[in-house]
């Protein structure tokens, strides 16, 4: 475990996230993708924090929880972002009766 | 090489078991005949054995204590037939179990469906390692121990989705339904009622929680205890909460088509679930192994705190009548919301005016904190206690369909 | 350390296969149980790197409610079993992501990283980081060898004085986007007509 391999799943796991993003039709299946990519980047912030100086380092020492505190953030959005897109998924299925991105292609409602 | 056998160098950020005399003496016993590592593998197994093995009789004597109990509630005898006061029954009522067929119905989803015990139970059992049995006896005594426990505890709701879900059964997906819907809603007062807690015993280490409480807890905090009471008993499924397997609407709710050993084990989990409940409001509430030859004899104290948790639930479970899905969503958030609110508002202004320097508090202050907030549990569960009867008779008089939920669940196509 | 790499490799395996499972599985239900595997998976790793606290509010939140809030959304499709179909989009789309995980995996190979060891601030800056809620424990003060306040100058108060310290604006800011998300979600899933 180093931190280049650490980062190397991350990335992994960003990119398999931004494929699902773009190539899905289902409006669940691709707030789940956005999920993965969201786990990719808190990786790399705490894989960071755990290995790699920052310049505030020199002067405290807590400087390496800076990453921690950037994943905390990540975590709070994402679950904001799921509140939110679930109530655009409700709101999508009572219009449309369905949850495809495809169906919504019309700007009316 | 020579293995490291003193507690104080096996303390390290790898020494998972760091504190438990038992490990050492195990780890010391079999470090003369193998290596070291496979020491400290062996040491950590047979531990591990024993706890689960402790939890899962424990859930047992639960399932037979609770019918027992049950039955002298309601002025009959209960299970009285094997072994002496019905004792063994439990051990009948798992042969049976397990000799019987295991069927997976049609259409079901077999990879989940087989899952959900299996999760159930083992995020049962993880859960418990945090838990201090006796002085310096935990599994691991994590210094987030009280979020460890939710967290993991949280992996119950996500079991129960499946098993509705992998059931391909309509009653099932009800029962899941409504389960998720409270076990997601009693988080919140749960986790607020909680937080008072740990701001008293300044650590989420258990360990700690347990040796902060000179006056024990459900004295310090009465509201706490009343809404992590009512909240556990909610998260639990138990009876004036327990519409998700309310049996005479929805059969068995989420575990309607389980049968044989799975059934077995979604019970073991609920028994020992209601076991480390109990255990949890020993630990938290009751000062858990704190008593007289604290040393010695905290095992029992801990023991008959425990019991009086079970106790309280199965008092509870045969005294309320079930309550209605919208009257529980009602109950916990016009309810036990805003006591878990008062209760952490009013322990966060006593701690921060009460505390010396070094910001401890002292025996004298927690009996101050505990007469001040008696008063406020009482003037305050009075008051809301008055709106929610208020607004339950009126949502009786008025609704007569059921909440939501359950509403907006037929709709959907199973399958 | 061979046990370590055991369970690094292990939980690689776990969280990349469950990714892969979330986008190509059809069964819309599945995708979102391979999803909370992969965040148990991530918790893991943070546990791992010394960051238990943000493993066990991993756990709590994703999996505890993120992914179930999912399961309730998985609901809604038309059909589940076969829920979760490709758009037209597929070949750019993979296309994209392997040209972006290239560049990314060229640059934190090659990137010569100034580390903690580097900077001989390794054990130092372990302490500080299991130090994240605030109250050292026992295990990693006996590993250290030293005494509960020098580790405390070490470390400071952790991640909660970091949050309500350093970052306070931004945590205001959160809780703030966290209340602006909880009416919205509530506007949007009442509708207009009731």
């Amino acid at each position: 475990m180093s931190l280049e391999s650490m980062l190397v799943i991350a990335a992994v796991l960003f990119c398999i996230g931004l494929y699902g993003a773009l190539a899905r039709k289902n409006f669940i299946a691709v707030l789940m993708s956005i999920e993965l990519m969201f786990n990719g980047v808190n990786l790399t912030l705490v894989a960071m924090g755990r290995w790699v100086a920052p310049y505030a380092v020199q002067e405290t020492l807590s400087a390496v929880l800076t990453g921690q505190v950037f994943a905390v953030f990540i975590i709070t959005v994402a679950a904001a972002e799921i509140a939110l897109g679930l109530g655009i998924v409700f709101a999508m299925f009572r219009t449309n009766e369905s949850v495809d991105l495809t169906d919504a292609a019309a700007m009316r409602h | 090489m020579r293995c490291i056998t003193t507690p104080e160098n096996m303390l390290s950020p790898e020494g998972a078991f760091g504190g438990n005399p038992l490990f050492y003496w195990i780890y010391g016993l079999a470090a003369h005949l193998v290596p070291c590592w496979l020491a400290y593998v062996i040491a950590g197994l047979v531990i591990m054995l024993i706890l689960i093995n402790a939890v899962l009789l424990g859930a047992a004597i639960v399932s037979w204590g609770e019918r027992r109990l049950l039955g002298r509630f309601q002025n009959r005898v209960g299970p009285n037939r094997w072994g002496p006061f019905g004792a063994l029954q439990p051990i009948a009522d798992l042969t049976k179990l397990i000799t019987k067929e295991d069927i997976i119905p049609y259409g079901a989803d077999r990879l989940a469906f087989t899952a959900v015990p299996v999760i159930m139970v083992s995020s049962l059992l993880v859960a418990t390692a945090v838990i201090p049995f006796a002085k310096d006896v935990a599994l691991v005594d994590l210094n987030v121990g009280v979020l460890f426990i939710l967290a993991v505890s949280s992996l119950t709701s996500i079991a129960i989705f499946t098993a509705g879900w992998a059931s391909n059964n309509r009653y099932a997906l009800f029962g899941a339904g409504r389960a998720v819907a409270v076990l997601i809603s009693y988080e919140v007062p749960v986790v607020l009622s909680l937080l008072g807690v740990v701001v008293v015993a300044g650590s989420m280490s258990l360990g700690d929680i347990v040796v902060a409480q000179a006056v024990p807890f459900f004295l310090v905090q009465p509201l706490a205890f009343f809404v992590f009471l009512a909240g556990m008993s909610a998260e639990l499924n138990r009876t004036p909460f327990d519409v998700a397997e309310a049996e005479s609407e929805i059969i068995a709710g989420y575990h309607t088509e389980y049968s044989g050993i799975k059934f077995a084990l979604i019970q073991a989990a609920e028994f020992g679930g209601a076991l480390f409940v109990s255990g949890l409001i020993a630990t938290l509430f009751l000062a858990g192994w704190a008593g007289p030859v604290a040393d010695w004899l905290g095992w029992l104290w801990f023991l008959i705190k425990t019991f009086i948790g079970i106790f309280l639930f199965v008092w509870i479970r045969s005294t309320f009548p079930r309550l209605r899905l919208d009257q529980i969503m009602a109950v916990c958030w016009k309810f036990l919301m805003p006591l878990s609110i008062i209760n952490l508002a009013a322990v966060v202004l006593e701690v921060y005016f009460l505390r010396d320097a070094s910001g401890t508090l002292s025996t004298s202050d927690l009996w101050i904190m505990a007469g001040i907030n008696m008063v406020v549990a009482v003037v305050s569960i009075a008051f809301f206690g008055r709106i929610i009867r208020q607004k339950i008779r009126n949502s009786s008089r008025t609704m007569t369909a059921s909440a939501p939920m359950v509403r907006g669940v037929p709709t959907i196509e199973v399958g | 350390m061979w046990f370590e790499q055991v369970v690094f490799w292990a939980l690689a395996v776990v969280a990349i296969g469950g990714a892969v499972g979330v986008v190509m599985v059809r069964d819309l239900f599945r995708a979102a149980l391979l999803l909370a595997t992969v965040f148990v998976a991530v918790g893991g790793f943070y546990v791992m790197m010394n960051a238990e606290f943000l493993a066990v509010v991993q756990i709590l939140i994703y999996v505890g409610a993120i992914a179930v809030l999912f399961i309730f959304g998985v609901m809604l499709t038309r059909d589940v079993r076969q829920g979760n179909t490709p758009n037209r989009l597929q070949i750019p789309a993979a296309l994209v992501s392997v040209l972006l995980l290239a560049a990314m995996l060229f640059t934190a190979v090659t990137t010569d990283w100034t580390t903690l060891a580097g900077l001989g601030l390794e054990s130092q800056s372990q302490i500080a980081q299991t130090q994240a809620v605030g109250i050292p424990d026992a295990s990693s003060l006996a590993a250290s060898g030293l005494s509960a306040q020098e580790v405390e100058s070490i470390a400071g108060g952790g991640l909660a004085d970091l949050l309500i310290g350093e970052f306070v604006l931004p945590f205001e800011a959160v809780s703030l986007l966290l209340l602006a998300a909880a009416i919205g979600g509530l506007a949007l899933a009442r509708g207009r007509g009731r």
